[in-house]
């Protein structure tokens, strides 16, 4: 009766997923799969549903209809396989906890009810933080955190849960140039460790350059796949519409970051 | 035992449970709903004192506030669930129709018996001695003591053994249940010994003074320290500083005890405002001329 997640299903397989806050659907029959060990963005205009994907794939948000699937298994069974940074904007950063307090919450899950952190738990949790270079600032109360600083904590927490699937919520939203950097070390040594991240994404430019497979998506799955074959001109002109006229997408496989940015690479 | 020592004694229990869960709606931006919870639990507590014959702050009359609490958290929301309100009108519209109804039913049914609005809405800690709990004949002492006593235990307890959870939740839901800690099952159990704290301390300081000891200590507290345990235990010292000062100053003046200790909580919050050393408005100024 029951189906074992198996090693060789994919990480997340969604199928017909639809949301409708009221009666306006805000997702409307996603299809989605996405493989072990890769990088994935998703990427679409504002009020596209990006966030409310992420949600409502982890049960936050309820479901009008459709199937999600981690491992093969439900959510129940695959919830310690699965790490979540949600949007820095989503936690009240005047609460009165300390950087590595936060980070310990990520080993929260691990410890079950009632069994409080030890020395063992505070260990692992500064060890995420040195990850991403704030050790130093392990007892800095979290208000006094740069914007930056606060969404590494957010990433040193999710560290913490040792997840082997990711969902990141704009992590690159706002930050400075080091936390961009730091992001992107954690994400790759994730990604080199076999584990499977998620990134919900606002800037079009380094989508070549960050991740391996992307998911254009307006209420609807627009195209997803590998980058090189989907983050294409036409597939982005289907997901923003006239807005991204003047966008030209760099020709696959050209080079990334070298390249002038988009808009200002006018012929 | 002693007059004193038994209205000081309520008074110190009322201020810890009450700044126990008071600390988490403060964190929690639930300070409304607190005072919501304690208006509305007036029909729960009416039904209670209907149903067991007398005293309010009797088994019966507790356990129908805390679900007159529950009900209203629920009540409240749905309605912002439904989009039709948001939230802070949600709660003007819940808190008032259930109080409105305990009045009346209090106003019809109970105009010759002991429970008249006076007691229900200002409380008087000063009868606290004269109450007793009698079991098989036997004089067990105030009750007043020993409602507010298991309270404080109850609430304790709670916090202490989910304290992580507790935690967990109010900084961030969405990771809480996550991870499967169950964060809406734990707000209403908060809730629920909201509404049961509110009665238990109703006798004592009744409806409206009640949100002051369980809101003032907590954003005392949270205004001197950024550690939550220290929060929490400065908000119970907080409650317990202004039970002795507060009493010692109705005793001099001759005033409503309960009043004057919801006054000293005010002043203790306005002293912290200026003086916090987290961006006090007195500290600040005197850093910039330090620094200048």
């Amino acid at each position: 009766m029951t189906t074992h997640p198996t090693t060789s299903a994919a990480p997340l397989s969604v199928r017909d997923l639809t949301v409708a806050y009221r009666d306006t659907p805000v997702l409307r029959g996603v299809t989605l799969d996405v493989p072990a060990g890769r990088l994935c963005a998703i990427v679409g205009p504002n009020g596209a549903g990006k966030s409310t994907l992420l949600k409502a794939v982890l049960g936050l948000v309820p479901r009008a209809a459709g199937t999600v699937r981690f491992f093969g298994g439900d959510l129940a069974r695959a919830r310690r396989r699965l790490g979540y940074v949600p949007q820095r904007g989503s936690v009240d950063w005047d609460f009165p906890t300390s950087a590595l307090d936060v980070v310990t919450m990520g080993l929260y899950g691990r410890l079950g009810w009632i069994r409080r952190p030890g020395r063992r738990e505070r260990e692992d949790a500064l060890a995420c933080l040195d990850r991403v270079g704030l050790a130093d600032l392990a007892h800095r109360q979290i208000s006094q955190l740069s914007g930056g600083q606060q969404q590494r904590v957010f990433l040193a927490r999710a560290l913490a849960q040792d997840a082997e699937l990711y969902f990141m919520d704009e992590p690159f939203a706002g930050v400075d140039v080091p936390t961009e950097r730091a992001i992107l070390d954690v994400l790759r040594d994730l990604r080199g460790r076999g584990r499977t991240v998620v990134v919900v994404h606002h800037d079009l430019d380094t989508v070549r350059e960050y991740f391996d497979r992307v998911t254009l998506l307006n209420v609807e799955v627009i195209a997803t796949g590998d980058v090189d074959t989907t983050f294409t001109p036409a597939n982005l002109r289907r997901a923003y519409g006239d807005r991204m006229a003047f966008l030209d997408a760099p020709a696959p496989g050209s080079a990334l970051r070298a390249a002038p940015l988009p808009g200002a690479a006018d012929d | 035992m002693n007059a004193d020592a038994i209205i000081l004694g309520t008074a110190l229990l009322v201020s810890t449970a009450c700044a126990l869960l008071g600390t988490f709606l403060v964190l929690r931006r639930l300070s409304l709903l607190a005072d919501a919870v304690s208006h509305a639990v007036l029909p729960g507590i009416v039904a209670g004192f209907w149903l067991s014959g007398g005293g309010r702050a009797t088994l019966p009359a507790l356990l129908g506030a805390a679900a007159l609490g529950l009900i209203t958290v629920t009540l409240v929301e749905a309605l912002t669930r439904s989009g039709r309100v948001k939230g802070d009108a949600a709660i003007g519209l819940v808190f008032p129709a259930l109080f409105s109804v305990g009045v009346l039913a209090v106003s019809v049914y109970f105009r010759n018996v002991h429970l008249d609005l006076d007691a229900v809405l200002y409380g008087e800690i000063a009868y606290a001695p004269f109450n007793d709990l009698m079991v098989a004949g036997r004089n067990l002492g105030p009750v007043s003591l020993w409602v507010m006593g298991a309270l404080t235990a109850v609430n304790l307890a709670f916090v202490t053994v989910m304290y992580k959870e507790l935690k967990l939740s109010t900084f961030d839901a969405g990771l809480a249940a996550a991870l499967g800690f169950a964060p809406g099952a734990l707000h209403y159990a908060l809730m629920a010994l909201v509404s049961v704290t509110t009665v238990g301390a109703f006798d004592a300081v009744g409806a409206i003074l009640v949100v002051a000891f369980m809101i003032v200590p907590a954003a005392t507290a949270s205004l001197l320290s950024r550690r939550l345990p220290i929060v929490l235990a400065l908000a119970v010292l907080a409650g317990w500083t202004a039970s002795i000062v507060g009493y010692v100053l109705a005793i001099l003046l001759d005033a409503s005890i309960a009043g004057a200790i919801a006054t000293i909580l005010g002043v203790q919050f306005l002293l912290a405002v200026l003086l916090s050393p987290h961006g006090g408005v007195l500290t600040r100024t005197r850093n910039r001329a330090a620094s200048a």
